[in-house]
């Protein structure tokens, strides 16, 4: 198999920097950063990243690629948009965040078992299939994520919250089995594809 | 005159889906107030706010071009309202984006000629809030109330993403005040000291670092109860959820006792404008409402 990781890192000669700014969404805003640390404080999970946002926008500059790629930080991302809408020199940093993520977990070395890596992939493929979500299949395959014996563990867990959403007709019971999504199914998957194959180029990741 | 409104209603609002009954107060509450929501044919899923760690950059926007795209054809020149926080936001930034760079219009439409279909980016993409507010105001809204929710103390969850990035026009970010202001529009009494109120719920992560997101959730409901809340109302299918469905897993692991409704401003306004529970969704709650109940029955 290619190393896309190692290929890249050739081609980028080490400027970590220019490598983000050529390959990751928005990325060309991470020289702005001042430091200040106003993302840090804003974080609703701040407390769980190993580094925060402005300690990446400084590693980046650094060049210290493999500690942020392979770091779990960026997962940590709950898309809540405190970071943008209170950072003085107004960089996107939550899609700064997300396109590191995706960037790493493209290169293949964002890190293995991280849950949100992990749930993030089993909702695009989700959602991807029919074109629109199918909750119960997304919750199933969240707890048997880490295997058979966890899963009735999860589920055991779960069953109280999942009767209450059954009871109140928001889970569908029959929803493995009812047809479900849109009507464009190929269309949609032809979209996408094409989407992929482009970006993919652009980004050298093709 | 009706309004007409292009409208995308988004995944948890399909029928036995985690927002079928935000989906019903929403129906509801149009109806009385005479605005015409005109369905996206075959809308798709937005990718949520989880959708780029897979789907990355273009294909997700492709995910929302192609429901503007089918807009588009199908109610041209309408705003497209969607309900859902996350469908607003998602749509709102691919729309932003392609009329900020002719190179993403370009890649997007090449992906798009695929599927037979073609963006323009040229319908404003709105939340249901901001079409209540700017497009009738409140004294519109009031109009219709029949049965004034009078005596309920009721805490305003903004949460995030429909107040973050984008927000509600003339609203400030740290302190949105437009759910109090819906809330006294209906009779009922705002929690103004809701410190709370912007605080994430851990939205996607809530289903993959639930014990990190279920400590927001503790700070978001146990704010409310201590400023006398009896019940918590969102603008968010997700804050909706996450605030209301956690409670029992919550109680069992910090020993509290929460039992707090957390309802959707359109149910609030159905209520108050004369539906019957089941026509103001109050069935789809799991911590019912007994007060909005009796309301509704009487």
């Amino acid at each position: 198999m290619r190393d896309k990781n190692a290929e890249t890192m050739q081609k980028y000669h080490n400027d970590f920097l220019r490598e983000v700014e050529a390959n990751v969404e928005e990325g060309d805003w991470v020289h702005m950063c001042m430091q200040c640390g106003v993302c840090a404080g804003s974080c609703p999970l701040g407390d769980a990243w190993e580094h925060s946002p402005q300690k990446i926008f400084m590693m980046i500059r650094a060049g210290k690629r493999e500690e942020v790629l392979t770091s779990d930080s960026m997962w940590m991302c709950t898309s809540c948009y405190n970071c943008i809408v209170r950072c003085p020199r107004e960089l996107p940093i939550t899609h700064i965040m997300h396109g590191l993520a995706n960037y790493a977990h493209r290169l293949g070395i964002a890190p293995k078992m991280n849950p949100t890596r992990r749930f993030a992939k089993l909702f695009w493929n989700n959602i991807v299939k029919t074109g629109r979500v199918n909750e119960l299949k997304l919750s199933i395959s969240l707890y048997f994520m880490d295997g058979f014996t966890n899963g009735v563990k999860t589920s055991l867990e779960m069953t109280g919250m999942g009767l209450g959403m059954l009871k109140t007709g928001r889970l569908d019971a029959m929803g493995l089995l009812r047809s479900h999504g849109i009507k464009d199914k190929s269309g949609l998957h032809k979209a996408l594809k094409k989407a992929r194959e482009i970006e993919d180029a652009r980004k050298g990741l093709s | 005159m009706a309004k007409e409104y292009s409208f995308y209603p988004g995944c948890s609002s399909e029928r036995r889906a985690s927002a079928s009954n935000y989906m019903v107060s929403v129906e509801s509450m149009c109806d009385t107030l005479d605005i015409k929501l005109n369905e996206i044919p075959d809308w798709n899923c937005c990718g949520a706010s989880i959708g780029y760690a897979e789907g990355g950059e273009l294909p997700r926007h492709v995910m929302n071009a192609r429901n503007m795209a089918l807009s588009e054809e199908a109610s041209p020149g309408q705003d497209i309202i969607a309900t859902c926080a996350a469908c607003w936001l998602g749509t709102k930034e691919t729309s932003e984006r392609l009329r900020g760079s002719d190179a993403l219009m370009a890649d997007t439409n090449e992906a798009l000629k695929e599927a037979g279909l073609q963006v323009k980016a040229d319908q404003e993409v709105r939340h249901m809030v901001e079409a209540l507010i700017e497009d009738l105001g409140y004294d519109e809204l009031a109009k219709p109330v029949t049965k004034p929710l009078e005596g309920i103390k009721i805490a305003g969850y903004v949460g995030c993403q429909t107040n973050r990035p984008f927000g509600i026009v003339g609203e400030s970010f740290e302190n949105p005040k437009y759910l109090d202001k819906l809330v006294e529009t209906v009779g009922a009494e705002p929690v103004e000291a809701y410190d709370q109120k912007v605080t994430c719920c851990g939205g996607a992560l809530a289903f993959s670092e639930p014990d990190k997101s279920q400590v927001l959730i503790k700070k978001i409901i146990e704010s409310a109860y201590d400023h006398g809340a009896e019940m918590i109302v969102t603008p968010c299918p997700v804050c909706q959820l996450n605030v209301e469905v956690y409670q029992g897993m919550i109680n069992k692991k910090y020993n509290t006792k929460f039992n707090i409704p957390v309802m959707y401003y359109s149910q609030l306004m159905a209520v108050a404008y004369g539906s019957s529970a089941k026509e103001a969704g109050l069935n789809g709650n799991v911590v019912r409402s007994k007060k909005l109940e009796e309301i509704a029955a009487k």
